[in-house]
Parts: C-alpha cells; sequence; structure tokens
C-alpha cells in the first residue's frame, strides 16, 4: 500500500473527526507569548476562526490521531466494522499541522481524539505525548482539548490533565441499556468513573498546599462530553436528565447534543435518518434553562418530548400561564428569568434599571428583551396584556402556521 | 468655534487628554469641533468659544473603557458625542447605564459593534509566511475591518504571537510586531502579503470538516458574513460545497449498509481473549466485585458507582453508615467525604485504629437529587434499604464481626429492622437479625448538619464516647 499523503491523511481523519460537536476554546489559563519564547494564548472568550457551510464554527483543529478502532459503535463512521479509508497520523504530523495553522492565525489550538487502537492504555499514551510534545518541544501556549479514553490508566488521565486545557469523555447515549445495545464495547459506568476522577483530580488541584503553594495544573478549563440524539429510542426527558445529572455530578462545563447524521458506510443494525437538527437546537435551549435559568427538567421536559414548534421557555409559558402576567417592576430575579423574550443579560439590566426609576414598556426592548415573545406575559408602566396572556390563540401567534400535508 | 485635530495613530488616548483639558478650560461641548489627520475650514472658524465653569472629569471605571471602545468606531460623531457625555455623566446629568438615554445608548451600541468587529478581525485575519532574514519567522496579513480598531485590536496578536515577526495591513493603518515591539503607521500601498502553501492543507481540512448532511447556510453567513470571504483562503470553496451537499447527502442516505471486513472478525477475537480475572467465589473480593454491577434498584442509574464496604476480611469491629454521599461516590470507597473527616477524628480519639475495622454503608449507592452544580443528598427509602440488605448480610457473614456499630437510623433499620427511636437508643447495644450485637449511635453527617457550634461540640463528644464503648466492649467481651 502506498503511503497517504499528509492531505490525504489529514482529509480522512478530519473527516473522521467531524461527528463530535465540542468546539469550544473559552475558559480555563490564562496565557500568551508576549515573552516572546513560545507560541499562543488562551483565556478569556474564545473565537471562532471560520464557519463551515453545516453553520458550525472551525475553532479547533479538530482530528483523530487514527481512525483505525477495535471498537464497534453502531453509529460511528469509524467502528470497527466499517470499510472507510483508515490513516494514522504520527506524533510529528500533528504537532506540525497544530503549530503551522496557528502561526496563521486559523485555529485556538487542537482537538485531539482517536480510535481505539491496541489497548486504551497504549491510545492513550500517544495522545499524552503529542499534548506533551507541543508543550515541552515547541512551548504551545494555545489550547488543547484532549479526549479522554476511558478505562485508561490513571496516571495517563493525569498526565493527560497535566497538558491540556480541556478533557473530555463522551456518554454517547442516553441510557446505559442504549449504549449496551449500540456500543457493546463501551461501559457506561466506565465512563462515569472516569469522569468522577477528573473531577476529584480538578478540585485537588485547585486547593493549595499548606504553604500556600497551588498545585499542579489539572484541566484548568474544565471536562465536558457529548450525546447523540436521534440513534435510540430515548426521549427528551431522558436525555436531559441524564444531562442534569452529570452537571451536578462531574461539574461538566458543557453537555454536548449531536444529531445523529448519516455516515458513509452505515450499520446494518442502526438505519439512517435525515438528522433532528432542530431537536437538538431545542435540547441546547433547554440546557440553558437548566443551568442559568433556573428550570427543573421536570418543568421543561414534562411531556416527554420538547415543542419543536415554539422554544422550551415559551412552551413552559403558555403551559403555565397563570404565573403570568409578570411585573417587571415588582416580580424577583427568579421570575424575571422565566418571561419568554427575557435573557440573562436583560433581567441584569432590568434590576439594575429598577433602583433608579419605574420600567416602562419602550425601556424593554433597548435592554434587549424580544419584545414579540415578552409582550403577552408581562405588564410594566404603560402596557398591560389584558386578555392576551390566557388567549385561546396565543400558542398561534407564536407556532410557525400549519402546513398542509402533501397529498403526493 | 474650537478645533481640535486628533492624530490618525493614538486618536483615543489624544481624545481623552484634550478631553479632559477642555473640559477643565469650560469649554461646551456644542462649541468643540473634533477632526482626525488634518484641519478643515469650518464655517464658524476663528469666533472664540465663551468659556463656562470648568470641572474635572470623574467617571466611573467601567464607563471609562466603554467610551474608550466607542471611540473606534467609523462614525465621524463619536468624538463630540463622547465629549458630550462625559460631561453630562460627570455634571449627574446622565446616568452611566441608562438604555432609556439616546446619548448613552449609542454609546453602548457603538462599543458594541467595535467589540464585534475586533472580535471578528481576531477570529479573521490570515497570516501568511514571508521571507525571513533572522531567527524569528515573519508572517504578513491583509484585512480590512469595518470600523478604525487596529490598535485596539493589535494587543491580542502581540500576546499570541510573541515569538515571531508580523504586519496586519489594513486599508488605513498597518500594525507591525518587530522584535517584540508593536507599532502603527499609515499603510504603503499594495501591501497584500504573497500565497502560501499551507493554505492548501487549511483547505483541505476546511472541506473534510464540513459535513454535507447537516447544510446550514444561513447559520455560517450570520458568523462569517460575505464581506471577509474575499480574504479569507477557504472562502473560495464555499459556493462548491454548499451545491453539492444534498448529493453526498442522498448518496450516503442511499448506499446500503456493508457487511463487516474480515479484519473485524479479527478484532473480535482479540477483544473476547482479554477476560478479566475474577476472584475466588466466597470471599468479600469476589461478593465487591459481583455489587459492582448491582442492579437491584433504581440508584445505580445516575451514581458512578457501587461504594462497597472495605476493611481486613477479619476485623472484628464493623462499621455501618447511612449510604455513600458525593466524595464517597467519586473516589469508590465509604467515609472520605466530610462525614468521613468526623468519623476519622472521633474514631481516632476513641482508640480506633481505621485500618483494622470494617467499614461499610447500609445502601452502596448514593442517591441524590441533582441542583445545578450539586448533588443534594436524600435519604434512602425502605425499598432501597431492603434491597441493599442482600449484600450487607453477605458481609456481614463472610465476615461474622464480634461488634456492629449503626450509625444513624437507617443503618439501624438495615441491621434490626427498625429505625425509629434512635436519639432513645442511641448507646445501647441490641442485637442484629442473626444476632451479632448492634452498638446504636448518630450518623457523623447528622453533627455537620447542627447550626450550633455548641451542640456540634456535644454531639461529636457524644458519638466519641459511644465508638469508645464499642472498644470497650471488645476489649472486655474478648473470646
Amino acid at each position: 500500500m502506498p503511503a497517504l499523503s499528509l492531505t490525504r491523511k489529514l482529509e480522512i481523519l478530519s473527516d473522521a473527526a467531524k461527528y463530535d460537536a465540542s468546539c469550544a476554546s473559552s475558559g480555563g489559563e490564562r496565557r500568551n507569548s508576549r515573552d516572546g519564547k513560545g507560541l499562543g494564548s488562551s483565556g478569556g472568550s474564545g473565537i471562532c476562526h471560520a464557519y463551515a457551510p453545516d453553520g458550525r464554527c472551525i475553532s479547533l483543529l479538530k482530528i483523530l490521531m487514527t481512525n483505525f478502532c477495535i471498537y464497534d459503535c453502531a453509529y460511528c463512521v469509524n467502528r470497527a466494522s466499517s470499510h472507510v479509508e483508515r490513516a494514522r497520523f504520527s506524533a510529528d504530523e500533528v504537532v506540525k499541522l497544530t503549530i503551522e495553522f496557528y502561526r496563521r492565525n486559523y485555529i485556538e489550538g487542537l482537538f485531539l481524539s482517536s480510535g481505539i487502537i491496541r489497548s486504551p492504555d497504549d491510545t492513550m499514551a500517544d495522545m499524552v505525548r503529542i499534548a506533551r510534545t507541543l508543550r515541552e518541544r515547541e512551548n504551545f501556549r494555545g489550547y488543547i482539548h484532549l479526549k479522554t479514553i476511558p478505562d485508561a490508566a490513571p496516571e495517563l488521565i493525569e498526565a493527560a490533565g497535566k497538558w491540556a486545557d480541556r478533557l473530555s469523555i463522551n456518554v454517547e447515549l442516553p441510557t446505559e441499556t442504549a449504549l449496551a445495545k449500540l456500543a457493546p464495547e463501551k461501559d457506561a459506568q466506565g465512563i462515569r468513573r472516569s469522569m468522577g476522577e477528573v473531577r476529584l483530580r480538578r478540585e485537588a488541584s485547585r486547593e493549595t498546599t499548606y504553604r500556600g503553594r497551588r498545585k499542579a495544573r489539572f484541566a484548568p478549563a474544565g471536562q465536558s462530553t457529548q450525546v447523540i440524539v436521534g440513534a435510540d429510542s430515548s426521549d427528551d426527558k431522558a436525555i436531559l436528565t441524564q444531562s442534569s445529572n452529570l452537571y451536578a455530578s462531574y461539574a461538566l462545563s458543557r453537555v454536548y447534543y449531536s444529531a445523529f447524521s448519516p455516515i458513509p458506510d452505515s450499520s446494518r443494525s442502526l438505519p439512517l435518518i435525515r438528522p433532528p437538527l432542530l431537536r437538538e437546537h431545542r435540547l441546547y435551549q433547554a440546557d440553558w434553562l437548566l443551568r442559568f435559568y433556573g428550570f427543573d427538567v421536570g418543568e421543561v421536559a414534562s411531556k416527554g418530548m420538547l415543542d419543536l414548534d415554539v422554544d422550551p421557555k415559551l412552551a413552559w409559558a403558555l403551559d403555565n400561564r397563570g404565573a403570568f402576567p409578570v411585573d417587571v417592576n415588582r416580580a424577583p430575579r427568579e421570575m424575571l428569568l422565566r418571561v419568554p423574550g427575557f435573557g440573562t443579560k436583560t433581567v441584569g439590566r432590568l434590576l439594575a434599571a429598577r433602583r433608579h426609576r419605574t420600567v416602562r414598556y419602550e425601556d424593554l426592548t433597548a435592554m434587549g428583551a424580544v419584545m414579540k415573545h415578552a409582550a403577552p406575559f408581562i405588564t410594566a408602566a404603560g402596557w398591560s396584556p389584558r386578555g392576551l396572556t390566557d388567549a385561546a390563540a396565543l400558542r398561534a401567534r407564536f407556532a410557525p402556521p400549519p402546513e398542509q400535508l402533501s397529498l403526493f | 468655534m474650537h478645533e481640535v485635530i486628533l492624530p490618525v495613530v493614538g486618536s483615543a488616548a489624544a481624545w481623552r487628554d484634550e478631553a479632559r483639558a477642555l473640559a477643565r478650560a469650560g469649554i461646551r461641548a456644542e462649541d468643540v469641533v473634533w477632526r482626525v489627520g488634518q484641519s478643515a475650514s469650518h464655517l464658524f472658524a476663528g469666533a472664540a468659544p465663551v468659556p463656562g465653569p470648568g470641572r474635572e472629569i470623574r467617571l466611573p471605571r467601567s464607563a471609562l473603557a466603554t467610551i474608550d471602545t466607542a471611540l473606534h468606531h467609523s462614525d465621524p460623531e463619536r468624538f463630540a458625542r463622547a465629549y458630550a457625555a462625559v460631561l453630562r455623566l460627570s455634571d449627574g446629568r446622565a446616568r452611566w447605564g441608562d438604555r432609556s438615554d439616546p446619548m448613552i445608548r449609542r454609546i453602548l451600541t457603538d462599543a458594541k459593534a467595535v467589540g464585534r468587529d475586533i472580535h471578528k478581525m481576531h477570529a479573521f485575519v490570515r497570516f501568511r509566511e514571508l521571507p525571513s532574514d533572522g531567527p524569528r519567522r515573519a508572517f504578513g496579513a491583509w484585512f480590512e475591518p469595518d470600523h478604525p480598531i487596529v490598535e485596539a485590536a493589535s494587543p491580542f496578536f502581540a500576546g499570541r504571537f510573541g515569538d515571531m515577526d508580523w504586519v496586519i495591513a489594513t486599508p488605513t493603518l498597518t500594525a507591525r510586531f518587530d522584535a517584540g515591539r508593536l507599532s502603527f503607521s499609515a499603510t504603503p500601498p499594495d501591501q497584500r502579503p504573497p500565497e502560501d502553501a499551507t493554505e492548501d492543507l487549511w483547505r483541505a481540512y476546511y472541506a473534510s470538516i464540513f459535513n454535507p448532511a447537516r447544510l446550514m447556510v444561513s447559520a455560517m453567513q450570520s458568523e462569517m458574513p460575505r464581506k471577509y470571504w474575499k480574504n479569507l483562503p477557504e472562502a473560495a470553496l464555499i459556493p462548491d460545497l454548499i451545491r453539492e451537499a444534498p448529493r453526498r447527502a442522498a448518496q450516503m442516505q442511499a448506499a446500503m449498509p456493508t457487511e463487516p471486513p474480515a479484519r473485524r472478525a479479527m478484532v473480535a477475537r482479540a477483544m473476547a481473549q482479554r477476560e478479566a480475572v475474577e476472584p475466588p467465589p466466597g470471599t468479600l473480593d469476589a461478593l465487591r466485585a459481583q455489587a459492582a454491577g448491582c442492579t437491584r434498584c433504581a440508584l445505580h442509574g445516575p451514581a458512578t458507582r457501587t461504594v462497597f464496604g472495605e476493611g481486613p476480611a477479619d476485623a472484628a469491629l464493623m462499621i455501618v453508615g447511612e449510604q455513600p454521599g458525593d466524595q464517597e461516590d467519586l473516589a469508590g470507597r465509604p467515609f472520605v467525604g466530610p462525614a468521613g473527616e468526623v468519623f476519622d477524628t472521633e474514631a481516632a480519639a476513641a482508640g480506633i485504629d481505621r485500618a483494622k475495622v470494617y467499614v461499610t454503608n447500609a445502601v452502596k449507592h448514593f442517591k441524590f437529587t441533582p441542583r445545578g452544580k450539586r448533588r443534594l443528598h436524600q435519604r434512602p427509602d425502605a425499598g432501597e434499604v431492603s434491597h441493599c440488605r442482600w449484600w450487607l448480610d453477605q458481609e456481614r457473614q463472610l465476615l461474622r464481626p464480634r461488634l456492629i456499630v449503626a450509625m444513624g437510623a437507617t443503618a439501624l433499620a438495615a441491621l434490626t429492622g427498625s429505625g425509629t427511636g434512635l436519639m432513645k437508643r442511641r448507646g445501647g447495644i441490641e442485637a442484629a437479625a442473626d444476632g451479632t450485637p448492634v452498638l446504636v449511635t448518630v450518623h457523623p453527617s447528622y453533627i455537620l448538619r447542627l447550626p450550633d457550634a455548641a451542640a456540634r461540640t456535644a454531639a461529636r463528644e457524644a458519638l466519641r464516647a459511644d465508638l469508645s464503648a464499642a472498644r470497650r466492649w471488645l476489649e472486655t467481651q474478648a473470646v
């Protein structure tokens, strides 16, 4: 077999990596290279350097070290039983690509994942070596995100956390049963155990020693995970219940939702579907409500599936009209956060303005509120929704118009 | 009319000095004409303004930073507006952050537009390698921002590309980073850098990371508007990628699933050979391995793992708590969290060596409700306790301890069948179902929950006394 060119390898191994949704490059340690002895900076808000026509941002060089894999996960393009072309980067090739792309300001850093070759430990050790070379030999101070292989040895996880900004382990599916069926070699408990270990190590690294010194850094930008949506029959409530458990248990920075998307060379056990992109979008919205707006899973997903026609906050407000209208001049923060069309920034501005004067309807637009959504649910100086809050046709104002099914 | 000429480089900083001087001199906002670069004859030039009362400008720090950002907007009125605003803010005629005030609101929206433009410059500048004669590599870029932001946006590049020399040219100003020094100058004509071979690799990456099955052109364009495309090497690929996407997605859908290649069977065989070594049956280790996969009740779902008991297999004393907590669940060991610390301290004070006792819980999985980034402990119900007795009873049978200490009502219920009236029963010795003596005491986490410091101290002492009683009982009731 002729050796593959670097370009061909890059094509194969980035094509294999594109189903991972994680793209964050924010948070973590503040670093720069003003001293002239290294390359790169990180910390603060992340930067999306380009956008692909699928609307996803490109902020990191997202590649697999290799797409050879001994696991056979039905949803995955790289599963052992797939016929896709296989390739493997050498450590130096990954380092070179990262540095050359970074110097031209194409990327924020590296997102390195891998198929499992030989054993979890061997694979993890190779990935750690790449991260270490970037940091030690190239003095690279940009962002590194390493995919952690569950069941890898603790000392490899420790080393990974030392060189990387973020670690992630994908839970892949919303339930243990689904995982056992579609990814027989993966172990839900093992994945959770690894996440627990990462959390403990992160907490330990933030404690100071008795002399007041900080311990060695460990994954300063936290850990994240990904769930595939639509490959199994779990409903949105199951997915969000799992997410809220993960946020509470392992202090995750993010749970990414990835609509199950057609892959080349599909598996017999998992027929391809059109990716449920709107469902994925609603899950992200609900995820935000859980984390920043004080909602419970039972509230946003009371019906099992999220409403595809209207966003989850509006859906909740339409189902709980008894709680509205809310007086923007008196209501507590928790209730203001539940008003459709009000974001956390709007609520912050509203509370600040309330200290000085009565807030009028016209002021709310200037504060960033989406009044089309908010108007039926609030009262303000100069505005009362009257019967609008309880109008039977209120939902129709927001939902897309019904469509005649095609006869052909 | 008072005319102020600001320099092209450093105009924001110059504005700050001029604004302070004008305010001190009592010049009204409507009497100043601000210009950048050169003077222009003004209709009323020459008529000297009548000064009002002078004052020092005092502003909140956040206001100063935002006004400074807004000064990088392309609006020619920005300097006049900023001067009028600082006078009004300084006199208390306007309140910073008040979005119902049109002037303040305009400054805030200008600053936001500038911030976005700076962010896009950080994202979309594309360097190309230039020949270099020194040890530092050299790169150049051409960029066209909407606003005059080069000075505000360049320190970011200096912090990021510290070990290389670079030039970013824009239609007006050029930023130059040479041997660690950042400087600005007017842009000479024709500053676009030459082609760079790495751009082909970058284009290969861009085309491959795109998923044709989820085409969303509007989402891309809202974040990467067309106006930036002409200076992005990858943007030339976009029309073709969009055109081909539906066909590629349809092709994936239409392709029939394939049979696994021969390699698959080999891999599966190799995987099957890796079997774990099982501990001998009838030992605590075997029981622990069995319990690791326990699904007898629903608690295994959200919990991380089974937290089994630990300690020597010949321990005379067995300690039973309620259930693992947050820390125990992560670490997989009983009594390592805050309650575990209380237990360790008091046990040591009572003369009990933790390494010589067997410590376990009545329920082996952590029961909790998620609340944001925390897990709130929930007391296991009778059903869960009785499901988990399956493990506790076997632990006790294998261990055959001479004395069991039941800490808290849950442990007491699991061992004796009833957990009521704990405070009346504490300190007493009862019998487990199989007759093993059970000493009753409180759970250490009860002590942590007491709000009053004096009550906590008293409760700690009482726990220590109970543990001492257990130690004495073992010493006096020698076999």
